[in-house]
């Protein structure tokens, strides 16, 4: 038994329309024999067929296109019996669609063009000076550029680096590379300086304490480690921040800032997350919509941040963009941390240390891994009842950790 | 240098002439055909007084027919000869584009590299001499669009002397393009001048501030601007590509890694062209090396115009290469 | 039969264009099954001339084909094998895959393409020529070409260039009557391609290119003619294609009942016809033919379907001289 397929015509030839059968089924028929006409893009070819034998039952009737090398009939050789292959799978006629496979996959590219990442409010910098920025541990931001349209250029980056200009009263700590030169450090101490002043003179601050249990939390994560790799583990700090987000969508006016004696509510969740430098001073880059990251997400951008951090390489909008703030004094063994408020934010979570301690529960008395959460609000924008609240909403979701 | 050897007055046609002389006195395999370049002498005199040193077999004047000697050059080439086939102008090598493009740049790889083409082909290229629209155009950047062709603008006369002989040896199809507004640049070579590198740019000027990339008759005009520049406190460090394909990328980046800066002279247009190019290899292997964006001087978008003072608006000047280059260093 | 010309080479010369035609009727078949790509143009009709032309031929002697060229090819004596390697894009084809039908390329049997521009192959022919002039060589540089060629410029500027320097070459021109789907009569306003010949100052003759034999007589004498240091010679062969132009072609341009009485002058007919007519010769010679040709074609399909793919890592070989084969 053999098969007469659709030719190919031509290189460009996908597809042929079976014009005309110019054989009937028990025809016999010859090599070179004209066997059916076929239309294409070119026209009509009269079909040769290169076998002998007899024609069988045609597959594809007059009038179909189908792809090239779709079985058009099915030949018998000479002597044999005709049957008639009932099993045999039709060929997709024109109406039952097109060719599949290649097409298939040839989807139309995704409709939404690639976002610029470039915003429109982008220092122009060039490469090179961007570059030696990052080496140098210079903000860009701090820069001020006096190439062609206020282009920062490689000389400007590096008299900021020789004289950086003292940080604005109202600006929060600038991003320095670890101890490039004792003027940067103290540069860096001013800033901070003049911040912490300004937010104890302003800011009339309020604060409450909870300890958290966090044994459940921690057994979950243990649980959760186990099934991962060690570089895609994920700490305890993570879990930290990622139940500070969810308990501010609760509690959205502790994430905002206060400005012209107005609270502005801030819809999106960027938490600055306090990062000591290796060399002295400290760093509040925001970790951007942590509420809607997961985990190892957030534990990726967590230790991202950190790394980029300590080498002096974090964006400008990272830096002045946290709407509150999230210190974790818990590696140095403190327990209970009272903090003070980045202005122009009103509200700022600290943790202690977590540590084994006597829980007493249901009249019993036992042992857990707890938490000290401190919440630091400023009572321009919210009162204690707010922050109760917040606190509550933060233990609530640090019990159920596989929610977070 | 590191021996002084004595040195003789010569020019570019000369230093042409000589290395024409040299290869077909070393070689047997190695002939001149082309319009013009028996009795009349050469179009620009390149090969006077040959016809008569090495006769009429070797020096073949051809009928006006491009395409036809052009392709013969190829035939003969991979029958084992080794011509070197000059075309009148680089705006005439059209009517032989075919068997330029079609045969010797594919038929090695056509062929499974059963065959070779070892072919020389000069021309003249370039404005400057009020020629108009027919006899003065840059079109050595559109060759050099072409893999599996060498492209060789010789700037200086050491080029000039040196560049023929490894264009012969090369096994494959080599264009070399003389600007013809340096056939009478004169100047001296040592007496026993020798074939040059074939692959590699040089730095023809050195500077901090900004890297001019640049060659063929327009290298003159930005080492003239480097020296003004210098003048005003800003050092150019100018590079002559020399061979514009295979592009001797390394060169260029290394000065661009200490300049921060590019700008890039071509005689060529601008839209497409070689400078295109260029700038576009520095963007993929040196954008975090720009301290300012890369700066080209083309010629005008124009076929080139007869009068005088509009050929010469339409060329890259001294003026305009330093306009350009002081409009880089402006800014810190 | 005429009795000067050897049994023994007309039986040659028979089993050749029966191997062309077959070889040639397989590769449309191949065409047909994707087997083959690109595009693919068949000589099938036209065998006598090849076949005629190439034993006049000697090993020393250059040739410069067409895009039409398999029969051009297997009557030079290039390797079927490596033909239908080639066609199957296998880096065991004569141009390791990287030409296809169109470029078939041959080193040891001085092959110089598959050109597919079309006249764009004379002017090698008449470098070729010119280097082997050069060099002392006393051989024949054979350029085919078309009908179609000979309005190009090439031709003209060949020829002229060629009886200038009187070089060694025999322009060889298929004249099969059309240029791709147009008629000689659309596009020639002197459609006597010989005549040509004559205006450049060569001696330039057309003989019947259904009949093997007579080609090649003629191109004996061309060859000795220029052998002889008498410069080049234009030799028009008429001749006929019996398939389409390629395998895109419905011929809309010309008649069934045209290609029906060309056919009735088949070269293979014709000679076979005359061995016949001269006895030694009979159907039972005529099957060992076919059966030998038929285990040549079908060898040439088994060692194509065998053949490797070059790595892709190698696709920019070849491209300029590497040290190791230069």
């Amino acid at each position: 038994m053999g098969e007469f397929r659709m030719p190919s015509l031509g290189a460009d030839m996908e597809t042929g329309k079976l014009v005309e059968w110019l054989v009937k089924p028990g025809d016999r028929f010859k090599r070179g024999d004209i066997v059916a006409t076929v239309e294409t893009q070119k026209g009509l070819f009269e079909v040769e067929i290169f076998e002998e034998g007899i024609m069988g039952e045609p597959l594809v009737q007059a009038g179909q296109r189908v792809p090239v090398g779709t079985v058009l009939a099915v030949t018998h050789p000479e002597g044999a019996v005709a049957v008639t292959e009932s099993t045999m799978q039709a060929p997709p006629g024109e109406t039952a669609g097109k060719p599949s496979g290649p097409l298939e996959t040839l989807s139309a590219p995704a409709a939404t063009p690639p976002q610029p990442s470039l915003s429109a409010e982008r220092v122009p910098c060039s490469p090179s000076a961007r570059r030696l920025a990052a080496e140098l541990g210079v903000n860009i931001e701090d820069v001020r550029g006096t190439g062609p349209h206020g282009a920062i250029q490689r000389t400007d980056v590096e008299m900021a680096a020789h004289h950086p200009a003292a940080p604005a009263e109202t600006s929060v700590p600038s991003p320095t590379a670890p101890a490039t030169s004792g003027t940067l450090q103290e540069g860096m101490r001013q800033a901070i300086a003049a911040a912490m002043s300004r937010s104890n003179r302003e800011i009339p601050h309020y604060y409450l304490e909870m300890d958290i249990d966090m044994s459940r939390t921690l057994k979950w994560l243990e649980g959760e480690n186990l099934k991962h790799p060690i570089r895609e583990r994920i700490l305890p700090a993570a879990l930290l921040l990622k139940a500070v987000a969810k308990a501010l969508q609760d509690v959205p006016e502790l994430n905002g800032y206060w400005l012209d004696d107005h609270l502005q509510v801030k819809p999106e969740i960027h938490i600055g997350f306090a990062v000591a430098l290796r060399g002295g001073g400290l760093i509040t880059p925001a970790i951007h919509n942590v509420d809607r990251l997961a985990l190892s997400e957030l534990m990726k951008a967590v230790g991202d941040l950190i790394e980029r951090t300590r080498a002096g390489r974090l964006r400008s909008s990272e830096m002045s963009d946290g709407t509150m703030t999230v210190t974790n004094l818990g590696d140095l063994g403190v327990r209970t941390v009272f903090g003070v408020i980045y202005p122009p934010q009103v509200a700022l979570v600290t943790f202690g240390r977590i540590m084994e301690r006597p829980w007493a529960e249901g009249g019993m008395l036992g042992v857990r891994r707890c938490v000290t959460a401190t919440l630091a609000a400023d009572h321009r924008a919210t009162d204690g009842h707010r922050g109760s609240q917040f606190l509550d909403a933060l233990d609530r979701h640090m019990q159920h950790p596989e929610a977070l | 240098m590191s021996k002084q050897s004595a040195t003789v007055e010569t020019s570019y046609r000369e230093a042409l002439k000589e290395a024409i002389r040299e290869a077909m006195t070393r070689d047997e395999r190695v002939f001149l055909m082309g319009e013009d370049v028996g009795h009349y002498g050469g179009c620009y005199a390149v090969s006077k007084g040959l016809l008569a040193e090495f006769g009429p077999e070797r020096i073949r004047d051809t009928p006006l027919s491009e395409s036809a000697f052009v392709g013969a050059g190829i035939g003969a080439a991979l029958g084992g000869m080794r011509p070197i086939v000059e075309v009148m102008t680089v705006n005439f090598s059209l009517l032989a584009l075919d068997q330029i493009m079609n045969n010797a740049a594919t038929i090695r790889h056509m062929s499974g590299g059963q065959f070779n083409v070892p072919l020389v082909i000069r021309m003249a290229t370039g404005a400057g001499k009020q020629l108009a629209a027919q006899h003065a155009h840059s079109l050595e950047g559109w060759y050099a669009h072409i893999p599996g062709i060498r492209i060789l603008a010789p700037a200086t006369l050491e080029d000039a002397r040196g560049m023929l002989w490894p264009a012969l040896l090369d096994p494959d199809p080599v264009l070399i393009f003389e600007n013809n507004t340096l056939y009478n640049l004169e100047g001296t070579l040592p007496e026993n001048a020798v074939a040059v590198d074939i692959d590699k740019a040089k730095v023809m000027h050195t500077g901090n501030d900004l890297t001019i990339i640049s060659y063929s008759a327009s290298l003159f005009k930005c080492l003239d601007a480097a020296k003004a520049l210098s003048r005003e406190g800003v050092e150019a460090e100018v590079i002559d590509l020399r061979t514009l394909r295979p592009l001797d990328d390394a060169t260029y980046l290394a000065s661009i890694a200490k300049t921060h800066r590019a700008l890039i002279v071509d005689e060529g247009w601008r839209s497409g062209g070689i400078s295109a190019e260029i700038s576009a290899r520095i963007m993929e292997q040196a954008f975090y090396e720009l301290d300012i964006p890369v700066e080209r001087v083309c010629s005008a978008e124009v076929p080139i115009p007869y009068a005088r003072h509009l050929e010469e608006a339409a060329l890259p000047q001294v003026d305009t290469i330093i306009a350009a280059a002081k409009r880089m260093v402006s800014h810190g | 039969m005429n009795s000067t010309i050897d049994r023994e080479h007309a039986i040659d010369q028979l089993r050749m264009m029966l191997l062309i035609r077959r070889f040639e009727e397989k590769s449309a078949e191949l065409y047909s099954a994707s087997k083959i790509r690109g595009f693919l143009h068949l000589y099938i009709g036209e065998e006598a001339v090849a076949v005629g032309v190439m034993a006049s031929l000697a090993p020393e002697d250059g040739v410069v084909a067409t895009y039409r060229e398999h029969g051009q090819a297997l009557a030079r004596g290039v390797s079927a094998n490596r033909i239908m390697a080639e066609m199957y894009g296998k880096q065991e084809g004569c141009s390791r895959g990287r030409g296809g039908s169109m470029h078939i390329f041959d080193a040891a049997t001085r092959f110089y393409g598959g050109n597919a521009i079309v006249a764009g192959g004379i002017p090698l022919a008449v470098g070729l020529a010119l280097a082997e002039m050069m060099r002392g060589c006393n051989t024949v540089t054979c350029c085919f070409f078309g009908d179609g060629a000979v309005a190009e410029g090439y031709f003209h500027e060949s020829m002229n260039l060629a009886a200038l320097w009187k070089l060694p070459v025999l322009f060889l021109c298929e004249n099969n009557l059309y240029a791709m789907g147009t008629a000689i009569r659309y596009t020639q306003a002197a459609p006597d391609i010989a005549a040509k010949g004559a205006a450049y100052g060569m001696k330039a003759t057309a003989v019947d290119g259904m009949d093997v034999v007579a080609v090649e007589g003629a191109a004996r004498a061309a060859a000795d003619h220029i052998r002889k240091g008498n410069g080049p010679y234009l030799l028009e062969c008429r001749t006929y294609r019996f398939r389409p132009h390629s395998m895109f072609d419905t011929e809309l341009y010309r008649t069934r009942d045209e290609v029906n009485q060309w056919k009735k002058r088949d070269p293979i007919d014709l000679l076979a016809r005359r061995l016949y007519d001269t006895g030694g010769f009979n159907d039972q010679d005529m099957d060992v033919l076919e059966q030998s040709v038929a285990v040549e074609v079908e060898a040439a399909v088994a060692f194509a379907e065998a053949g490797t793919l070059e790595p892709v890592e190698d696709l920019t070989r070849f491209v300029n001289s590497e040290r190791s084969d230069a």
